[in-house]
């Protein structure tokens, strides 16, 4: 029997495979006393061979995926499998208390993990992790279950999931994964974004996926209305194979549209460029004809290692991606940490409230020589292409001041020193919190741009947080409160003959489309794979229909009738 | 025996990288090799006991060795302590 789910279409496209679960077997074990105790340190001996062989395969592939950083994690994993303290340890419990392999080593672990996690360093905490990682491995294999690990999967698969770690989807191999499907998340939450980098379908937000699908049950994922289906009937894998083949039909109409400008039926141009995490991402921004990089977030360089990115090696990653983009505008957005997005040996404290604590600007203007290295590193890439830096998170003009009278000192040091550095480097900030978007008009006067970053700007306005499921009908972002807020900014910014663009999820959205065209908005940044798509609905519809339906909408009551009044409009 | 006394220069400390890089080293020699640091000596072969440590940059230290090839075993070691970890 069929069954349909409906979820959160987080990344279009069609996938029909086998589902792949990636889920965490049942390690429980209970204390036993044995009496063949040679018996077990055997089956210890053997589930330690076997743990080392798969993680030196992970090691072995993250090495080549995914370069040498990614892969130390894996270096630290084996070496505590060949630890002498861990395994003698073991060894000698089964020995000594005549107790069960499973027994031992989930003691000992819990021993070792719980003296890390009682020390008062973050970075300690967080090895705690890996010991608890590398356990579980063993640990399966002592009890002869099948740990899943997505690093092995060969064949084409659906990866099912209650959700999916920067860790999981940094071994997802897109040659075999044809598209995945969770229980949680939203269409900003991680995965998500990940999804549609990877040009991969998915669907988040089921709810149930993982309680209905089993291994290598027949899965489609439907990322273009959210819906997964479960074991399809025959009729219905015809269907969606039809769906499937209309979806790469259209793909190949917007292929058509990749060197072309972005313009309205009356010849209104805006500009379509694409949010980047690292230069890695640039093919599938080349590839999708994007006019510019809108965003490119700088924390990707901070995240999955020991300690700081040096000013070199930032310099590197920059000056790669203004050099690839060849003339076109890069906004690189500095440092936003904090939040969500933790960095362990930065060794912040733990808040009650991270996205309204301290994070990305603020915490740059405290830690002053992590953020000037950045600077330095910007302002140096800044000679080798058309590079605009981005503050995240301004709140006051006074931070915006601050931030700019740092730069400008570096970028004076620098000069002194001899190096070369752009002397048209426009300097703007994300608007995302209210305060900012109220006073734009003041800010316009001395920010180059503004960069209205919704997923923010929404949670904030609304006073709901984006990873609470419960409060998530509140993210709305055709509400009307939203689009005056957007309305203030774009009208400040071209007041002072400023220019206002978007990079948050809202930009790339088909209905938002329309209303942020209608409004004035001069540059739209969003995931690669749906610049052609907006590009060509742009196409089909003239700057002033836009702006009779925007103004419309901003006088409505309700972020439904705003949707449905678009989609009527429209969609037809 | 062998040994020798070090301070930790690398901001660090060490963790994570350096940590294994002289537990990988330790390993290659037959020796007995110990890390001692704050009146606490842990088993240098162990990437685990190293951490536990918890050295920080500024620490003094001190390494031994004592088994066949100690002598072998503290120089390997020095190389590693003196790639930028420490003095």
């Amino acid at each position: 029997m069929s069954k349909t789910l409906t979820g959160i279409g987080a990344s279009s496209g069609i996938a029909i495979a086998k589902a792949f679960l990636l889920e965490t077997p049942d390690l429980s074990v209970e204390k036993t006393t044995v009496d063949d105790v040679s018996y077990e340190l055997e089956k210890f001996d053997q589930a330690l061979e076997k743990a080392k062989g798969e993680l030196e395969k992970i090691k072995e592939k993250t090495l080549n995926d995914l370069g040498e950083e990614h892969a130390e994690i894996f270096s630290a994993h084996l070496l505590v499998l060949s630890d002498p303290e861990f395994v003698d340890a073991i060894r000698g419990k089964v020995n000594n208390e005549n107790v069960n392999a499973g027994f031992a080593v989930k003691e000992v672990s819990d021993m070792f993990v719980s003296m890390f996690e009682n020390m008062d360093n973050e970075y300690m905490k967080e090895r705690a992790a890996d010991i608890r990682d590398v356990s579980k491995r063993v640990l399966a294999h002592v009890l002869g279950k099948k740990l899943v690990s997505l690093a092995e999967i060969d064949e084409e698969v659906v990866v099912i999931a209650d959700d999916l770690t920067p860790s999981d989807t940094a071994q997802l191999n897109g040659e075999f994964v044809k598209g995945f499907a969770t229980d949680i998340g939203g269409r900003t939450s991680h995965s998500a974004i990940m999804a549609r980098s990877m040009e991969i379908p998915a669907v988040v937000g089921t709810k149930e996926i993982t309680s209905s699908a089993d291994f290598d049950t027949m899965v489609i994922v439907d990322g273009i209305d959210g819906t997964v289906i479960v074991d399809p009937t025959d009729d219905e894998v015809a269907e969606y194979k039809k769906k499937q083949g209309d979806f790469a039909e259209k793909k190949k109409e917007w292929a058509k549209l990749v060197n072309d400008p972005t313009e309205s039926k009356d010849g209104h141009h805006v500009e379509l460029a694409a949010n980047i995490g690292t230069p890695n991402d640039l093919e599938g921004v080349i590839n999708n004809g994007a006019e510019g990089i809108g965003l490119y977030r700088t924390e990707f360089l901070y995240m999955g290692r020991d300690e700081l990115p040096t000013e070199e090696e930032q310099y590197e990653a920059y000056k790669k991606v203004v050099e690839d983009m060849d003339g076109k505008p890069v906004v690189i957005r500095t440092l936003d940490i904090g939040g969500d997005k933790e960095l362990p040996y930065l060794d912040l404290p733990k808040e009650m409230n991270p996205f309204l604590g301290f994070r990305a600007i603020r915490l740059c203007l405290e830690k002053d020589d992590m953020f000037r290295t950045q600077l330095r590193a910007l302002l140096r890439a800044s000679a080798f292409g058309n590079l605009k830096i981005m503050f995240p998170m301004i709140a006051t003009l006074d931070e915006f001041r601050q931030a700019k009278a740092i730069l400008l000192e570096e970028k004076e040091k620098l000069v002194s020193e001899g190096t070369d550095v752009s002397d048209g480097i426009e300097i703007g900030i994300m608007v995302e919190i209210p305060s900012t978007a109220v006073m734009a008009d003041t800010f316009a006067k001395e920010v180059d741009f503004f960069s209205i970053g919704t997923n923010d700007l929404i949670q904030y306005t609304m006073a709901a947080d984006r990873m609470n499921e419960q409060v998530s009908y509140l993210y709305q972002p055709y509400n009307p409160a939203i689009l005056r807020l957007v309305k203030m900014v774009i009208d400040a910014a071209h007041k002072e003959g400023k220019w206002a663009g978007m990079c948050g999820e809202m930009a790339g959205d088909e209905v938002a489309i329309p209303l942020l065209l209608g409004l004035g908005l001069d540059e739209f940044s969003m995931s690669a794979t749906s610049v052609l798509p907006a590009r060509s609905q742009i196409s089909k519809m003239t700057k002033k229909e836009a702006e009779e339906v925007a103004e419309k909408a901003l006088a409505m009551e309700t972020a439904e009738d705003v949707k449905s009044f678009v989609e009527k409009t429209f969609f037809k | 025996m062998a040994e020798k006394n070090f301070k930790i220069t690398a901001e660090t400390g060490i963790h994570a990288r350096p940590a294994t890089q002289l537990v990988n080293k330790a390993g290659q020699y037959e020796s007995e090799v110990t890390l001692e640091h704050n009146g606490k000596s842990v088993n240098l072969k162990s990437i685990m006991g190293v951490m536990s440590l918890g050295v920080g940059q500024g620490a003094e230290v001190t390494i031994k060795a004592e088994g066949p090839d100690a002598d072998e075993a503290l120089a390997g070691l020095e190389g590693v302590m003196k790639e930028g970890l420490a003095e």
